[in-house]
């Protein structure tokens, strides 16, 4: 099996089409031709260290401000998780703990894994890298669930003095870290991984 | 130093491996030797499914905007929200700019992916020439792809529920139907697409 590059063609990786290496624009999408994207890696690593930064805020501040009645209350993306937890809701809790901590946390160190074995040059396992980066740019979207959650509540939670729900700064910053992370991950060229051994004879 | 015409590869788009490409036969897929994803699907009917399928989608997100979407009671208070609502309704500063993103993430970005399949799409269900600009519309819609998250809205309205229902009473309106049936609607459609046999759909019908 040869690649494009190495039979000296540049393939567009919109539709498909194969032009001579030098070509610069695709002749049937007219998207921009790149037999490798030289600077994959560092939009990668630029995307992946401003959505890490972002996660961080987005941890310690709340999420969501509810005051009722009787109390005001502050909630964190954990307190939130454990709140559902203490309501015996185990279902929901852990759809929002999947989406809130452990995909955004695997997202990191999957990306993390993919970028440094690419500039290690490494030839093990390609298969399973190339299914983590198909998993990482599928997944990452999901992380956004409790976002619209908050939006959605903070909407539908308007009743004067009774109950009202707010948005905390929490919500900007997650929502950030996490389209930080798809970009992050859509700038990965996946042809990286497959280069590997070639690059090394 | 190559004997097959360039318009006859085929390069995987995500390890870039070479493949000559042949006619399917019908409902077959053509897997990457080297990375194993699906390069191509042959369905005939495709173009016209997913031509009716978005059409039908555009059609029920205006349902779905425009309709109750979601009522709450409590305490005699009542507050009823369409979709709109929901994404607009701020009223402090950081709701603000989540009111924006979520209302492009759930209803600008999908209504514009439609559109634009509708747009480059319609003229080759018909067999004409396809519409100036057919292609960047095409690919527009493919680009935005990531970014349209109405499924995963409608995950978050479930888990909002579910945290409201101690709270208040909510009744859900005839515009979360609609909006499901537009999730529903748009992963069949998503499922339908096979970019290789488009873009070469799109050259046959200029030449």
């Amino acid at each position: 099996m040869i690649t494009a590059r190495d039979a000296g063609l540049v393939a567009c990786q919109q539709c498909g089409q194969v032009h001579p290496l030098h070509a610069q624009v695709c002749k049937r999408c007219e998207g921009r031709l790149q037999s490798r994207d030289t600077e994959s890696l560092q939009k990668v690593w630029a995307w992946l260290i401003a959505g890490m930064i972002a996660y961080i805020p987005a941890n310690i501040y709340p999420m969501l401000l509810t005051s009722t009645l009787v109390e005001r209350s502050e909630s964190t993306i954990i307190g939130g998780v454990v709140e559902l937890f203490e309501h015996g809701s185990w279902g929901i809790a852990t759809i929002v703990f999947v989406a809130s901590v452990m995909i955004p946390v695997g997202k990191f160190i999957a990306i993390m894994y993919l970028a440094i074995s690419v500039q290690r040059h490494s030839s093990q396992n390609r298969h399973g890298r190339h299914k983590a980066y198909e998993v990482v740019e599928f997944i990452g979207r999901w992380s956004m669930i409790d976002v619209f959650v908050v939006a959605i509540l903070s909407a539908l939670v308007q009743l004067d003095t009774i109950a009202t729900v707010n948005p905390g700064v929490a919500a900007i910053s997650f929502a950030l870290s996490v389209i930080f992370t798809m970009l992050s991950a859509q700038a990965f060229d996946s042809r990286l991984i497959w280069d590997a051994d070639r690059t090394q004879q | 130093m190559h004997t097959t015409p360039l318009d006859d590869l085929v390069a995987c788009p995500q390890c870039d491996t070479l493949h000559i490409a042949s006619a399917l036969p019908e409902n077959a897929r053509a897997h990457c030797q080297r990375c194993g994803i699906v390069l191509m699907t042959s369905q005939p009917a495709a173009m016209a499914q997913i031509l009716s399928l978005a059409l039908t989608a555009f059609i029920m997100m205006i349902a779905a905007v425009s309709f109750p979407f979601l009522t709450l009671d409590a305490g005699g208070l009542h507050n009823a929200t369409s979709v709109i609502d929901a994404v607009l309704a701020f009223n402090d500063g950081f709701a603000f700019p989540l009111a924006v993103a979520v209302a492009f993430f759930i209803i600008v970005i999908p209504l514009i992916r439609l559109s634009a399949l509708i747009y480059a799409l319609g003229p080759l269900v018909r067999e004409q020439k396809p519409r100036q600009g057919a292609r960047q519309a095409f690919g527009l819609a493919e680009r935005l792809r990531p970014w349209s998250m109405a499924e995963i809205f409608i995950v978050g309205v479930t888990v909002a529920l579910i945290k409201v229902a101690g709270l208040a009473v909510v009744t859900i309106g005839p515009a979360f139907w609609a909006f499901a049936g537009v999730v529903v609607i748009t992963v069949l459609k998503d499922q339908l697409i096979c970019r290789y046999s488009i873009w070469e759909a799109l050259d046959k019908a200029t030449a």
